[in-house]
């Protein structure tokens, strides 16, 4: 198949814009640890109650400034909700669903993340602007989906 | 030998004499009256969708936003796309080999009654509110187990209608050896079989959770059914956007009164598509737990490798106008553009898809790069994103072949008014998509979840301030459902009232200097290979290890 010269030209400049993006994504990902949530961890879904860590969600201090939130997602309700924590706060979010497949979304953040049944979610993020921010679920779960929020303060 | 090739050529001439035969146009024309139909009545739930998230109507309680939303996708991303691809794929097979073989068009009816008994007991269960799950129906919702018996005859359909058009692309290699394929019934043929390769993941999906919806099995493992139901989602979408290339390559070079930009091209493209695509569906999944980082990072590349097939395809689109243009008398680096026929609505609505495929393909390449997808995963910007894509460059490009499908199959032609009439129609598609995808992708940044009834969250000041870009998405979406009638009209105009007459189906012929295509393009066993292999190479690690290392399964869950 014979090429024309733009046809070249066009082709090189594409796919350079293609493995450029790439070895951004690569970069962020691999050097700056900016990847996308991607927790391992399994949990028995009918027993999360009886989880060493999701017997009791909360916010827990676990550092200088730094914090974790163990929550549970279902339906239509995250626990704990109506979250405060200080401005400057490192937050990693952990969580699991107990019942169908719910998403994690923070918005005006990059916060952002499936919660599963059967396993355990991971997301960090450092909230340096104080206000509230409205925590909702971004995946269709049920009737109630529309009415399943909460919020997380920053003071 | 010698009589076989004098027959087909026989055949042939009088195929172009005489149009096509009535038996094969009865197919195609059920297919398509069904298709257009389906498009009528789920462009009506997509307003009533658009109208409530604008926050302008309640839905009353019989009916739930989430049941309407779960029959929009399936009815318009699933029924109508499957049932235009087949009425216009057996209309083209049928119009380059000579006339369809009657085993094929067995193949045809018996893949109809499959997908419409499928269609029939997918919406009756969602209709009976046993399966608002969304076309997607992530376990563990669980629907009524007559929901996946339902998308088993729908994989079914789509299989019959391929071997059909296999076994008569075979046949007519066997009559006309060392021909090649033409390339229309190359597109048919890659076509199908990239969507049988994609339907395989949910099937084996679909079989894994019929038992647990009866309730013989306790539970399902949640993440491989979503991974296998997206080697499918994933790969359909493709599969459509296939189908509107096809009409792209093959009938508006001829339309503009061009020629074949090059037929190895087209043919690479294809073959590219059929190889490279069903991996992608990880583009889905990116934010998931239970896949690492690694594999995420590779499926970037996988993902984007799918977008070459579409590069090749801008660059020869755009050969092809030039080169009509400046046989036009056109002058200067853009006088071709003058000269392209924008009041044929037969190039207009192709025009409009295929322009559309620029923003909506940049965001698609943006999307699939993890950290941004992380900040529009399940935002309405996604839904804002497949409504260019699949609403406007696919749905486009089969309005704009309804303009001369549907006449060529009834022996009518079209009129003066009725070209006005898809002129107007084109432009309130356009013009409505702009609207409603432009307010979907700006509020989605904003942080507007996608698959939510309107919602204040509790006059929530950022939620609150979502709602002036809702109301465009409302506005948008009244004049999309404006272009929906409009269209439903102009083809069943099309079908039995316009003006008896002869209307051509379209074929490019290939400039006179043309390359000849080599033979290695039609060694369709080694596209099937590599593309097993590509799957695997996608696949393997990530499913043995869901499988190998699930946690307990998850059982069955009715949230709404
Ligand atoms: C009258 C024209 C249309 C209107 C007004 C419309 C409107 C909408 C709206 C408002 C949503 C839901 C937003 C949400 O809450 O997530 C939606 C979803 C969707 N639409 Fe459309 N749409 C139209 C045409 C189409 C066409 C032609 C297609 C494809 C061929 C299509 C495919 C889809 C799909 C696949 C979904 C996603 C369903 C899901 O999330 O499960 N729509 N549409
Ligand atoms: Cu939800
Ligand atoms: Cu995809």
């Amino acid at each position: 198949m014979k090429m024309h010269r733009a046809e070249e030209i066009w082709l090189i400049i594409s796919v350079s814009v293609l493995v450029l993006s790439m070895v951004v994504t690569g970069y962020q990902t691999f050097a700056q640890g900016m990847g996308p949530p991607s927790n391992m961890e399994t949990i028995d879904p009918q027993k999360v109650d009886e989880h060493e860590l999701f017997s009791e969600p909360g916010v827990y201090k676990t550092g200088e400034n730094q914090y974790e939130v163990v929550m549970t997602l279902q339906i239509f309700s995250f626990t704990p909700g109506d979250i405060e924590i200080p401005a400057g706060a490192e937050v990693t979010f952990t969580m699991t669903s107990k019942d169908v497949v719910h998403g994690f979304q923070i918005a005006g953040t990059n916060v952002n993340a499936m919660v599963m049944p059967g396993h355990i979610q991971k997301i960090t993020e450092t909230f340096d602007e104080p206000g509230e921010y409205l925590i909702l679920c971004n995946e269709y779960c049920g009737a109630g989906h529309q009415a399943m929020a909460t919020t997380i303060t920053v003071k | 030998m010698e009589t076989a090739v004098l027959k087909e050529t026989f055949m042939d001439k009088t195929n172009k004499k005489l149009g096509v035969n009535p038996e094969d146009a009865l197919v195609s024309k059920v297919y398509l009256s069904l298709a257009f139909i389906l498009l009528l009545v789920g462009g009506t739930l997509g307003l009533l969708q658009g109208l409530n998230r604008a926050g302008l109507l309640q839905l009353p309680v019989w009916l739930n936003y989430y049941q309407i939303l779960t029959a929009h996708g399936i009815l318009l991303v699933v029924a109508f796309t499957t049932l235009f691809m087949t009425g216009y794929f057996y209309a083209g097979v049928s119009h380059t080999l000579g006339g369809l073989t009657s085993k094929a068009r067995k193949f045809a009816w018996s893949a109809l009654a499959s997908l419409l008994v499928g269609t029939v007991m997918i919406m009756t269960t969602v209709v009976m509110g046993e399966a608002s799950v969304m076309y997607t129906f992530y376990p563990p919702m669980q629907a009524s187990p007559w929901f996946y018996i339902g998308l088993v005859f729908l994989a079914l359909g789509i299989w019959l209608a391929g071997t059909g058009v296999f076994v008569n692309a075979a046949s007519w290699k066997k009559a006309n050896r060392g021909q090649k394929l033409p390339l229309f019934s190359f597109f048919a043929v890659g076509g199908y079989l990239l969507l049988i390769l994609g339907s395989l993941g949910i099937t084996a999906e679909v079989l894994m959770l019929i038992p647990w919806a009866f309730g013989w099995t306790e539970t399902v493992n949640v993440m491989l059914s979503r991974t296998l139901f997206w080697a499918f989602g994933h790969t359909a979408v493709n599969v459509w956007y296939l189908v509107a290339v096809s009409a792209w390559y093959v009938a508006i070079p001829k339309i503009i009164g061009g020629k074949t930009f090059s037929d190895v091209l087209a043919r690479v493209v294809v073959i590219l598509s059929v190889i490279l695509n069903v991996p992608g569906g990880f583009h889905h999944q990116i934010i998931d737990p239970g896949i690492t980082q690694s594999v995420k990072f590779m499926h970037v590349f996988m993902s984007l490798s799918i977008a070459l097939p579409s590069l090749l395809t801008a660059f020869a689109m755009f050969a092809i106008f030039e080169r009509a243009g400046r046989k036009k008398g056109a002058t200067g680096l853009l006088g071709w553009f003058k000269k392209l026929p924008w009041k044929d609505v037969r190039f207009l609505a192709p025009m409009i898809a295929m322009i559309t495929f620029i923003p909506a393909g940049a965001g698609g390449i943006a999307q699939t790069n993890n950290q941004l997808n992380q900040t529009v995963h399940n935002s309405l910007w996604v839904v804002g994103h497949f409504h260019l894509t699949v609403g406007v460059t696919v749905a486009l490009t089969f309005f704009g072949i309804a303009y001369w499908l549907i006449p060529y199959l009834s022996k009518r032609v079209m009129t003066a008014r009725l070209n006005k009439l898809g002129l107007i129609q084109t432009w309130l598609w356009a013009i409505g998509m702009l609207f409603m995808s432009g307010s979907m992708h700006w509020v989605g940044l904003l942080g507007s979840p996608r698959r939510t009834s309107f919602s204040t969250y509790g006059d929530n000041a950022t939620a609150l301030s979502w709602d002036p870009y809702l109301m465009f998405l409302g506005i948008g979406g009244t004049l999309l459902f404006a272009g929906v009638v409009l269209m439903v009209y102009i083809v069943f105009h099309l079908m039995f009232r316009a003006p008896k007459g002869h209307t051509e189906f379209p074929i490019a012929e290939e400039e006179e200097n043309a390359s000849p295509t080599p033979k290695w393009t039609e060694r369709w066993g080694l596209w099937i290979v590599l593309a097993i292999a590509v799957i695997s190479m996608g696949y393997v690690i990530p499913i043995v290890d869901m499988i190998v290392n699930a946690p307990p399964g998850s059982p069955g869950f009715k949230t709404w």
